[in-house]
């Protein structure tokens, strides 16, 4: 017999594995929620699937009379927005800092401990002091994703450029590069699939500080939909949503990671060319 | 007045801290001389190749390279190939080799454009062709066996046309084939380019066949002190020219002995 540790499924046994659990939980959910639903129809804490599907259709095909627009596709823009700025700030700082930080012992010594003293700093403890500089507006809601996600991407590109071998930035020089050269074309090349690594570990994250910041000062949004629905014990609105917003930050992960390998297959050695 | 040396050291010295690693090395090396270091490990031999590189200022002495003191920092004019890590992973090996043109001929972007590129691409992949890498000019390192990856960093090297080229125990990881197939493409390249070498290794045989001087760094203290504060020096000196006298084969026992215990 082989140890566990060895036991490796092959590629239909891994997709029966991972699917088994997922299927489990939605047939132990509609069994429970149809017997909540014949017990009493009033009962709002396990909506069926067909009362979610519903509500599902409405929030995402009909349009809102008071506000004139469909309120899935309208909180979806808004939180994207504010998502993606948020984001792309997080990502092109960290990028630069990284970079600076790892290749400049000069910098390092300068900003490291700045960075590493507001990386612990919790951001949501900042969210106050956000709303009271910037207002209640998206300034203060895509600050508080910049503040939450980039100080913690900027040390791990900073380790990861400072960690490239010794050997290499010396060849690079003794080839005639200079220090804009050996950032331009031996680190930056090489930090990119650490930065989509970085980046795809980080939406989780920003998700969280999107939907607090969202929830707490908000008027549209995926977050402030949640939160604003959930006074009426809507879960058969809110059961969607948190699954439409799962979905969403499944699809960028795998975006992410495809582009890693399509543009760095020099950094997925094992996926071949 | 004779041309100055290619190589000069004075004196040198090298301390970390209270550490002393390396003291009162002198030597002269002339232009075209191809000259093997060896020492048990922890001697220096690394330090020694980072003196000349530039990476490392000596802690007392003077170091000349072609009658002018030596450039505080690597440069195109010391090449050096490492044991490991000496190409880049993300670039194939055209690239690899055309990246010091690339440097030199665009301070800004740092990549060639047009009828340069072309020119560039065609030099080095006649240099690839030469060190047997004409058939590799897509792939990349991580696709590449030990020996190539290490033909591929002399070519890159090469493209530079360096005054002189530091190898730091350069077959250090290579099977006992590929190695002397390493053996006879470096002797060829060295006799072509008409280069000057310093090559860093553990195996006395290979610095004995390659070099056209010996190098041995130990303590001279070693057997009296145990070794406690001194650093190490240039112990033995072989000249391998012709016309040289030949080595002392009891040197040359000593000399096993300390290097590796399990290799005599
Ligand atoms: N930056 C450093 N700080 C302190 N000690 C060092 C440093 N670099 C090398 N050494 C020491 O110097 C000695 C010689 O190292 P090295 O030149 O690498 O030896 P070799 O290449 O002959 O094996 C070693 O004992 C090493 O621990
Ligand atoms: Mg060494």
């Amino acid at each position: 017999m082989k140890r566990l540790l060895n036991i490796r499924p092959g590629a239909g046994g891994r997709f029966v594995l991972g699917a088994a659990p997922v299927l489990v939980a939605l047939a132990a959910y509609a069994i429970a929620s149809q017997a909540q639903h014949d017990a009493n129809p009033a009962e709002k804490i396990l909506p069926t699937f067909q009362a979610m599907a519903r509500q599902a259709g409405v929030m995402a095909l009909q349009v809102d009379p008071q506000t004139g627009t469909i309120p899935l596709w309208q909180d979806t823009a808004a939180s994207l927005m504010r998502l993606g700025t948020g984001l792309a700030i997080a990502t092109a700082s960290s990028l630069l800092l990284g970079l600076a930080l790892g290749l400049l012992p000069i910098l390092r010594g300068t900003f490291g401990p700045f960075v590493a003293a507001v990386s612990v700093v919790p951001p949501i403890a900042i969210l106050p002091i956000l709303f009271i500089t910037f207002g209640l507006g998206e300034t203060a809601k895509v600050l508080l994703i910049v503040l939450g996600v980039a100080p913690v991407m900027i040390r791990d590109l900073a380790g990861f450029t400072a960690a490239l071998p010794s050997e290499q930035i010396i060849k690079a020089q003794t080839l005639g590069a200079s220090t804009w050269q050996v950032a331009l074309r031996v680190a930056l090349p090489q930090v990119m699939p650490r930065l989509i690594e970085s980046l795809r570990l980080s939406l989780g994250p920003a998700f969280v500080f999107l939907i607090s910041a969202e929830a707490i000062a908000s008027d549209v949004g995926l977050g402030y939909r949640v939160f604003l629905v959930r006074r009426y014990l809507a879960m058969d609105i809110i059961l969607p949503y948190v699954a439409w917003i799962a979905l969403l930050a499944v699809l960028f992960d795998l975006v992410l990671s495809q582009i890693s390998r399509r543009a760095y297959p020099w950094a997925h050695p094992a996926a071949g060319r | 007045m004779t041309a100055p040396s290619l190589l000069y050291f004075r004196d040198v010295a090298v301390q970390y801290g209270d550490r002393i690693v390396l003291e009162q090395v002198s030597l002269a090396v002339e232009q075209g001389a191809f000259v093997s270091v060896v020492g048990p490990s922890g001697a220096g031999k690394s330090t020694f190749l980072r003196l000349i590189l530039g990476q490392e200022a000596p802690s007392r002495g003077v170091i000349h390279l072609e009658g002018e003191p030596l450039a505080a920092e690597p440069d195109r004019h010391r090449g050096v190939v490492f044991q490991r890590y000496s190409v880049f992973p993300h670039l194939s090996a055209l690239d690899n080799v055309v990246f010091g043109l690339d440097c030199a001929g665009a301070p800004l972007t740092g990549r060639l454009r047009g009828p340069r590129r072309a020119a560039a691409a065609e030099e080095a992949t006649a240099l690839l062709a030469r060190v047997g890498l004409s058939h590799a000019l897509d792939l990349y390192p991580a696709q590449l066996s030990g020996g190539m990856q290490q033909r591929l960093a002399i070519a890159q090297a090469l493209i530079m046309k360096p005054r002189i080229l530091l190898l730091d125990e350069p077959f250090g990881a290579l099977d006992p084939g590929v190695r002397k197939d390493m053996h006879g493409l470096i002797t060829e390249l060295w006799r072509e380019h008409g280069l000057t070498i310093v090559m860093v290794t553990h195996d006395l045989k290979e610095a004995f066949t390659l070099g056209t001087r010996v190098l041995a760094f130990d303590k001279p203290r070693h057997f009296d002190d145990g070794g406690r504060a001194y650093g190490s020096t240039i112990v033995y000196d072989f000249p391998l020219d012709k016309g040289a006298p030949p080595v002392d084969p009891a040197t040359l026992a000593t000399l096993k002995d300390r290097l590796d215990p399990d290799q005599a």
